[in-house]
């Protein structure tokens, strides 16, 4: 049978289709569906990790254990987990494991395009790249044969357009995988330096016969059709080069950690004008130039953002299609939802002109205009750390600067940070916004909304004993929509000479809906206040000099309630 | 349908498009024919605009839709026809729901909304069908039907046949939907034959 599915659930399909038992993840776009699909097969134990370097050592762990495992994570998450990654290739598995990377380029959301494989070449950890969906779920079952042959972890990079595309997939049942024994193996597993030395020379000889096993893999494919052009290429490329140019000699590498110097001086040797085509860095042309082989790569094609049948066809051929102009057309921007519990706190952040330095969450929307309340935002837990170095190194930021964070982001990485800050005798003011999920992947659940992946009630972290623990003195709790006590009690944690914790906590709007009326209008003066909120349920209406309330957008939260100073906007259904 | 067909779907976060898409998906695949389809949905939940490319054909490659090789697009509204229109071939078809949804930085007045939306695509576009998709929606029995009010339209200009899209609609939406969907599809379809 045959099926539609985005590369991410042929991942999940794959996983369970070749007997995985373990998964586990951190969310992160694109990654984020192969676990939230992978959930909703039977026989396989899924679940939420804290961070990415968690996620990867449960898998591991399993592995070691004798069970067939996956970790998937956006490429920014590998960063977090690469060192188990690292240490991963020394040890080996006992069963299979693999590592699932989904990279990003062109950015569609994510802080930075970097290219992850490099990482396999830096770990010395084999690498496959699919270019379809068929392909990533086919993988997960060559990864997982791979890793267990070699007795290695295999990393399987994907990209957006792999992870978020639909093409066919051809499902088959269940492989029956039986559990391998546990086994004790010191001299493996204790990454002594003693036994690290000896499993050095292990990673070598390995990597050979990978590089010779890589001569032969099918996934490695020679299509040798007119030899004028000769193209080698990887991933989601592949399908534009065959799009843009169908007679053009390929060579399709699936393969593409250790690569398979014959395979690719044979094809070379075969074409007239070689050429290669990848996105982001280039890793392939690189190695390829090392061989003394002459390639046109990176000169013709950008080393950023994604590529196009139509661009790959321009670069190649030269000829550049006539194109209509776009028009200008004002952007449309993903903003904080109507009713979202972060939208009167960054209001007040910006009326007190504090310095925010901010984290990554649906909070980080709290950058743009009208809001315009954030400084800084580098990765998962940064705001916390971030604002110690500020405050201890710049006397004009002292008692000027909070951190805000979500609840998901600071159970990642921001713990560490807040201990940091109670060590070095910080006096930050660390704001944890807690709407109770990790919103802004799509909902997910973490340690401290009460449940796991796979809908199993679970203990929830107590961020208010948790800060304390910790050594925080001053904590509290506070309700985002009372804008005036939290100003005040802001105002009044900045100024303390000690770190302080304030917990705003509201479930995310699109979780619990309210059910209040829409505001009222009444009488307005023409001020705009209420704009500066950003709310997209009040707009300017020009001809009338009023604002508007759009009543089927309006939660009826009474943010712009509290901000009206003129009674004109009134809760609705009070009267 | 002789030549691969490629159709975009754009509007905003929440105006269902998704399902509008899984709609004309499932019908391509009834039809025996090969699909892909590209969306990027980052953060589409929080109002963003959203596209999703569906590629119909026989042998089908690349998941993306280049500019100026859409052979249809669907608007959910009208300023995001606007931001995609030079996608469009030649020859295309411009379908284009007459709902407008006005982003923050024109809320804010950072940014004016286009005027005239409908009559500047008329002017550089192949053909236009505009089509008040919300009214048929709620002729149909609910705004929320909008989406399937489009992929009446669109029906008009692929040649499946008639039950090959009611087999996908059934595919597709709960059941207890399904009737007032079918009445939208319907009301999109004929519209799409008297204009």
């Amino acid at each position: 049978m045959q099926t539609l599915m985005t590369g991410n659930e042929a991942i999940a399909r794959g996983a369970y289709e070749y007997g995985v038992r373990l998964a586990a993840a951190y969310p992160g776009t694109p990654s984020t569906e192969i676990l939230e699909n992978l959930a909703k097969y039977p026989n396989v134990y899924s679940q939420w990790s804290p961070n990415e370097k968690v996620a990867l050592e449960v898998g591991l762990g399993a592995a070691i254990a004798g069970a067939r495992a996956l970790v998937s994570m956006k490429m920014v998450g590998l960063n977090v987990a690469a060192d188990p990654f690292f240490t991963a290739a020394y040890t080996g598995v006992r069963s299979g494991l693999v590592v699932v990377s989904a990279d990003d380029p062109g950015m569609h959301s994510s802080q930075n395009e970097q290219d992850n494989r490099h990482y396999a070449a830096f770990a010395k950890i084999p690498m496959l790249e699919p270019c379809d969906s068929q392909e990533a779920k086919d993988m997960v079952g060559l990864a997982l044969t791979i890793s267990e042959r070699f007795d290695t972890p295999v990393l399987l990079r994907i990209t957006t357009r792999i992870a978020h595309s639909q093409s066919l997939v051809e499902l088959n049942d269940q492989e029956e995988r039986p559990l391998r024994p546990y086994v004790k193996d010191a001299r493996k597993y204790v990454m002594l330096p003693a036994h690290g030395k000896a499993r050095r020379l292990v990673l070598e000889e390995r990597l050979q016969r990978l590089a010779e096993y890589a001569e032969t893999v099918p996934v490695n494919r020679l299509e040798l059709r007119d030899r004028k052009i000769g193209v080698i290429t990887s991933g989601i490329s592949y399908q534009y080069i065959r799009e843009a140019l169908p007679d053009v000699s390929v060579l399709k590498l699936g393969f593409t950690y250790p690569l398979p110097p014959q395979l690719i001086k044979n094809f070379a040797s075969q074409v007239e004008r070689l050429y290669v085509v990848e996105e982001l860095d280039p890793y392939l042309e690189k190695e390829i130039r090392a061989w003394g082989i002459e390639c046109t790569g990176k000169e013709l094609f950008p080393p950023y953002g994604e590529f196009s049948a139509q661009l790959v066809k321009e670069k190649i051929t030269g000829e550049s299609p006539a194109r209509a102009a776009a028009f200008e057309a004002p952007l449309r921007p993903p903003v904080m939802c109507p009713g979202c519990p972060h939208r009167g706190l960054f209001y007040t952040l910006r009326q007190l002109k504090l310095v925010v330095s901010g984290d990554i969450g649906c909070y980080t929307l709290g950058t743009m205009a009208p809001l315009e309340a954030m400084d800084t935002c580098i990765c998962m837990g940064a705001s916390v750390s971030g604002a110690l170095g500020m405050e201890k190194a710049q006397p004009d930021l002292a008692g000027k600067v909070v951190s805000v964070i979500g609840d998901s982001t600071f159970l990642h990485s921001g713990i560490t940070g807040l201990m940091d800050v109670v060590y070095n005798g910080g006096n930050s003011t660390v704001l944890i916004l807690d709407n109770s999920i990790t919103a802004m992947t799509g909902h997910q659940d973490n340690p401290s909304t009460g449940k796991t992946l796979m809908g199993q009630p679970a203990p929830k972290i107590d961020f208010v004993a948790l800060a304390r623990a910790l050594g925080i003195q001053r904590v509290s709790v506070l309700d985002p929509f009372d804008l005036d006590q939290a100003k005040e009690v802001i105002k009044a944690e900045v100024a303390a000479q000690e770190p302080s914790v304030v917990i705003f906590r509201r479930p995310c709007a699109l979780i619990v809906k309210t059910v209040d009326p829409p505001v009222e209008v009444h009488d307005c003066t023409g001020c705009k206040m209420c704009l500066k909120l950003g709310c997209p349920a009040l707009a300017w209406d020009e001809e009338k000099r009023s604002v508007h309330v759009d009543t089927a957008l309006c939660t009826g939260c009474g943010l712009c309630v509290n901000v009206c100073k003129f009674n004109a906007l009134r809760k609705g259904g009070a009267h | 349908m002789g030549k691969d067909k490629n159709i975009l779907l754009v509007g905003v976060g929440g105006q269902g498009t998704i399902l509008a898409s899984k709609i004309l998906s499932t019908a391509a695949l009834a039809q025996g024919y090969e699909v892909k389809m590209s969306e990027i949905h980052g953060m589409a939940q929080r109002g963003g605009s959203v596209v999703t490319q569906v590629r119909v054909g026989t042998e089908i490659y690349s998941p993306v839709i280049d500019q100026g090789e859409a052979d249809m697009i669907i608007a959910f509204e009208q300023l995001e026809a606007y931001r995609w229109a030079h996608h469009l071939k030649k020859d295309g078809v411009l379908v284009v729901n007459s709902q407008k949804i006005i982003p923050l930085p024109v809320l804010i007045g950072a940014a004016v909304y286009p005027g005239n939306i409908i009559a500047r695509l008329r002017e550089s576009a192949g053909r236009v069908v505009e089509a008040d998709g919300l009214r048929l929606a709620a002729e149909a029995g609910h705004a929320k039907a909008t989406n399937v009010v489009l992929m009446g339209i669109c029906a008009r200009f692929l040649d499946f046949p008639e039950e090959t899209w009611q087999y996908a609609l059934k595919a597709r939406i709960p059941e207890k939907l399904l009737q007032i969907n079918r009445k939208a599809f319907a009301l999109g379809y004929d519209y799409a034959a008297a204009v």
